[in-house]
Parts: structure tokens; C-alpha cells; sequence
């Protein structure tokens, strides 16, 4: 039960993220949810795509190092100790979360979703799962 | 001690200087022709023998020796004499397959400091100086080759080889040094940093300096002067003839005189090996006359320059070039270190299936040479995290400086970013305005 999530180098040069981000949106594709790991000379921009096959077709063409990983999407309570809850769970399950960033957080039913990159999966998926929390799939994702 | 190490060599007529070269040339072309198998084959595939050179006029007919072939005789394949004649090897900074040693017998080393001793009393220097030698010590020879040559003309030599710059003026100041042997661009550092340190050229004794190694400018000397308060000189060598001294400058500061009782200097086509007359600009090639161990006949410098015969005021008539005015092959100094973009690729290519575009940039800031290196991210390359790209520059940047032995600044940029012309990306970007 993991999402894709595309990753794109880019360094730190004026106008680069308004050419990736203007790409993405010319060709129809939306950002589901997005973060940005930088450094003094380049960025990784981290992105959860509606279609994310298409949208590494497209960064390919147009030159870019893209590459995907399989990572976390997990519903978590939006309220406080809601995140620290979560956590809790994967310290006490072992897994080393590598980096996570929020998604998107839905006011109605009082959640908020979570992307997580963690160093073992398929151990991260089965102590969630255990303690009563909720991955979300790749069609899933599409519908939030 | 007069203005010269040797009058008679160094104000010998050209008659005088002809008749000595054409015997020293005769005699080494079969010394050669019969101890180096590598050179007699070049040879006879040429049909050319020892006996078709009679003097200089026939030094066109003899094959060339490049970098390749010193590549490809590594490392006893040009060695003339037994190694058991031979008492020291020289090395450049070169890396794996790049690397040329040399081989001196004691006549050569001799010979050597003889040209060094010659360049010293060219800047003047007598025994009464105080000689602070601050090249490297070891493999390369600009710290054996000064300091030999420092103590032929008897100066109180100081064998400081380079670094710890506070200690170099230290004993500049406490023993007094009037001569500094160096890089130029280290002359300029200690040059401020005696500034840094609040003195300036009164507090010091220095009255001059002897430079080479790398290019420079005559902005840089009229710095290196100023900040010195010293004459700067400029020498030329290069391991593959014996080190510096092959040329040296005197106090008109036009040009170096070539040492041609030991070395015959030609210049050539680059494109077509053609020998070109005299002014003309061209392929610097050098014949060595006298070295017994390690004799390379007729090789390619790569260096571009003019020679000149004009009568120099300082009384010298032997021959002087200018300085290297750039390279007929892709080589970049940096740092004083020879660098070829093939070693660049050969790094690149253990990080990546193909190798990445990549673009040297060289520039001088405050004298000092920057090294930067553009790579583009392939994409079997890149990776998620930022630790992993961290550790590809860090790999890079680390093999970079064990094959080169100096550092460079790497930066990863996105592919297809490293601009190109005619579709052939520009690998070398030289801001350095030497010439």
C-alpha cells in the first residue's frame, strides 16, 4: 500500500521552479501534495502527482532528473498529539522515518494525511496497519 | 662574480654556438639511436640514421616524441643509460597514465643545477645571497632544481619547499633572504600576507625573485614587485627536459634565454609538424644535447610561443622565447598542476554508466587560481535524498583531488543545463586572462 512520488532535481537558479511547476500545469497535471528538501546548490522538489506517469513521461522529455520512489501516505487525527501519535507508533515499531511532509488536511472529517518516507515499507505498513491507522493507495489518492 | 654563471656559453657567438650544438647533436642522436630501442625504431621507420644528421640543419629529418609516447614507454622505455648509472628519478604531478619520471645521472643533475646556477646569477645572485627556495620538494623539481642551482652559485640556501606562509616570512625576516625561488602565484600570497601581518617591503631584504611553474601575467609581476619590493624573474622547464631552467630570464625582462648548449629549441606546425622560421608563433620543441639518461630528442612542449635572436641588452646571445602564450592540446594548468579534461572524464565515469556533461571553469581570484567543476545529473545519477546526492559530490570532489592532488569545487547541475556549440558541449571555460 504505497503512492508514487516523483522526485526532480533542481538547482538553485532563478526561474527554475516556476519552468517545472508551469510545465507540470500546461500538460493537465495536478499536485496532489508537494515539499522541497534544499541545499546551498540544488533542491529535490518532491511530488505526489494525480498522474504520476505521465508527469515523469513529461519532466523526461523536457530534460529533467526525475526518479520515483514508493512512499507512505497515511491519515492521521488533525488535532493535537495527532502527529506525535503516529510517530510514536513507528519509533515504537523500529521504523526510521527518513522524511515526511503533510499532505492535505480534510476540515470535515477532522483528518490530515501524511507522506512518509521510511527505511522499510513493508515493516512500516504492517505497524501502522496494526495500531488502527490508514494508508492511502495510489487510486485512492486520486479521489481526495 | 661577474653578470653571468658561464660568459662563455651564455655571450658565445652563434658560429661558436652552432659548431658546439651540431657535435653535441651528432654524438647524441647515436647515444640515443643505440640505447633507445622505443627511439631507434621511430627511427627506422622514418628511414632516417644516425648518420643522416650531420648538425641542427638535419634535426628536422629526426621523429618527434609526445606525451603518448612517454605515456607508452612508462616507465624505462626512453632510458639511455643502465639504472645503475642513474642516481634520482623526477616525477610530474601527473595521475595514473599521465605520469612522466625522468631519469638523471649525476652528469645531469649537474647539468641541471648548472641552468638553475645560471638563472640565479641571471636575477642576481652572488654567494653573498641569501637563497629561500619555496617550490616543492620531492618528486617535482622545482625545489631540487633551485636549490641545486642556489648551491653552485654558493648562496645560503633555505630549503623551505611551499606552505606555512607565516613561517616563510618568519625566516625571511630573522635570516635575512634576498631571493625567493617559487610559484608566482605563492609569491603573491606571501606577498600579502606579509601585508596582513602589518609589513610591508622595508621590513624585509628580498631584491628578487624567480618564478615559474605556471603562467602568469605581467600585471602579476608589476603586483608581485610592488608587494615584494623585488624584481620578479620568470623561468621555464619543463621534467621531460630536466626541470626548470631550460630558460631563464634576464634583468630586460623580455623574453627567457634558452639554455642551448644543452637544449635546441624549434618551432613548429602544431597541425602539420612543419618547422616554422624564426617569429613565427608556434609548437615549442626541445632537442636535449647533453642529458645522458633520460635524452628525449625533438619533443613536443605543446607550448605555444615566439623564439627570438634579437640582441638583449643584457649581453647574452643565446636564444630567447616568450612566454608560453597558451597550448596546442587541451592541457589547463591549474594551480600549478597539470590537468587534462580526459582526467576529469575518467573520474565521472565511475560515478555514471556514460560519462555526464561536464564544464571546467578556471578562474583567478587575488592571484589564486578556483577550480569548479559542472556536472550535469544524469539521471541514473540522481537519487531521492539529499545525503546520497551529497556523497556523489563528495566521491567526486575526493577522487578529483587523489589524481590531481589539488581540489575542486564540484557542482551538480541539471541535465542538458552546460551550455553547447554545434551541439559539442564547451569543456573548458579558462576566465584567466593570461596572456
Amino acid at each position: 500500500m504505497t503512492v508514487k512520488q516523483l522526485s526532480v532535481f533542481v538547482e538553485n537558479r532563478a526561474g527554475r521552479l516556476s519552468a517545472v511547476t508551469r510545465l507540470l500545469g500546461d500538460n493537465n497535471l495536478s499536485i496532489k501534495a508537494m515539499s522541497i528538501a534544499d541545499t546551498k546548490d540544488f533542491g529535490i522538489l518532491r511530488l505526489i502527482m494525480n498522474d504520476s506517469e505521465k508527469a515523469l513521461d513529461v519532466l523526461k522529455e523536457n530534460g529533467c532528473s526525475v526518479t520515483i520512489t514508493n512512499v507512505l501516505a497515511i491519515k492521521i487525527q488533525n488535532k493535537p498529539g495527532g502527529l506525535a501519535d503516529a510517530m510514536e507508533v513507528l519509533y515504537k515499531g523500529n521504523v526510521s522515518v527518513e522524511y515526511m511532509y503533510a499532505a492535505f488536511i480534510k476540515e470535515d472529517e477532522g483528518t490530515a494525511f501524511l507522506i512518509l518516507r521510511v527505511d522499510n515499507n513493508d515493516l512500516a505498513v504492517k505497524t501502522l496497519t496494526e495500531n488502527g491507522y490508514s494508508l492511502v493507495g495510489q487510486e485512492e489518492l486520486l479521489n481526495i | 662574480m661577474g653578470r653571468y654563471w658561464n660568459e662563455s656559453i651564455e655571450c658565445m657567438s652563434r658560429e661558436e654556438m652552432k659548431k658546439l650544438q651540431d657535435e653535441r647533436l651528432v654524438a647524441q642522436v647515436k647515444h640515443v639511436y643505440e640505447n633507445v630501442a622505443y627511439y631507434k625504431k621511430l627511427m627506422d621507420e622514418k628511414g632516417v640514421t644516425p648518420d643522416d644528421i650531420k648538425g641542427t640543419e638535419d634535426l628536422h629529418k629526426l621523429p618527434f616524441l609526445t606525451k603518448a609516447d612517454l605515456r607508452e614507454a612508462y616507465p624505462y622505455g626512453l632510458l639511455a643509460k643502465p639504472l645503475s648509472d642513474c642516481v634520482r628519478i623526477q616525477s610530474t604531478s601527473g595521475t595514473t597514465g599521465k605520469r612522466v619520471v625522468a631519469f638523471y645521472t649525476q652528469h645531469d643533475i649537474d647539468l641541471w643545477e648548472d641552468c638553475c646556477a645560471r638563472a640565479i646569477v641571471a636575477a642576481g645572485g652572488t654567494k653573498d645571497d641569501v637563497c629561500q627556495v619555496c617550490y616543492g620538494y620531492g618528486l617535482f623539481t622545482g625545489g631540487p632544481g633551485l636549490n641545486g642551482g642556489s648551491h653552485k652559485v654558493g648562496c645560503l640556501t633555505l630549503p623551505m619547499s611551499s606552505g606555512n606562509t607565516e613561517r616563510q616570512i618568519q625566516f625571511m625576516r630573522d635570516l635575512e633572504s634576498t631571493i625567493l625561488c617559487c610559484t608566482p602565484s605563492y609569491a603573491a600570497y606571501i606577498g600579502e600576507t606579509l601585508h596582513e601581518m602589518g609589513y610591508g617591503p622595508d621590513d624585509i631584504k628580498l631584491k628578487a625573485g624567480i618564478f615559474g611553474a605556471e603562467p602568469w601575467t605581467e600585471e602579476m609581476r608589476h603586483e608581485i614587485e610592488k608587494l615584494l619590493g623585488i624584481k620578479a624573474y620568470d623561468i621555464y622547464g619543463l621534467t621531460e627536459t630536466s626541470g626548470p631552467g631550460v630558460s631563464f630570464e634576464c634583468s630586460e625582462q623580455t623574453g627567457m634565454h634558452i639554455n642551448e648548449d644543452h637544449f635546441i629549441a624549434e618551432i613548429i606546425d602544431p597541425d602539420t609538424g612543419e618547422v616554422l622560421p624564426e617569429g613565427s608563433k608556434g609548437e615549442l620543441v626541445f632537442t636535449s644535447i647533453t642529458k645522458e639518461a633520460f635524452p628525449l630528442l625533438r619533443y613536443r612542449t605543446r607550448d605555444i610561443c615566439i623564439l627570438s635572436r634579437e640582441k638583449c641588452s643584457c649581453g647574452r646571445t643565446l636564444i630567447k622565447m616568450t612566454k608560453p602564450m597558451g597550448r596546442s592540446d587541451d592541457m589547463l594548468i591549474i594551480k600549478g598542476v597539470n590537468v587534462f579534461p580526459s582526467q576529469i572524464e575518467s573520474v565521472l565515469l565511475k560515478v555514471s554508466k556514460a560519462t555526464p556533461n561536464y564544464q571546467i571553469i578556471v578562474d583567478r581570484v587575488n592571484n589564486a587560481d578556483t577550480f569548479e567543476i559542472r556536472v550535469e545529473l544524469s539521471e541514473d545519477m540522481f537519487s531521492d535524498t539529499i545525503k546520497s546526492i551529497e556523497d556523489l559530490e563528495k566521491k567526486i570532489s575526493e577522487d578529483i583531488h587523489n589524481i590531481l592532488g589539488i581540489k575542486a569545487k564540484i557542482r551538480l547541475v541539471e541535465p542538458k543545463s552546460i551550455p553547447r556549440s554545434e551541439g559539442k558541449a564547451v569543456r573548458v571555460i579558462d576566465k584567466r586572462k593570461l596572456v
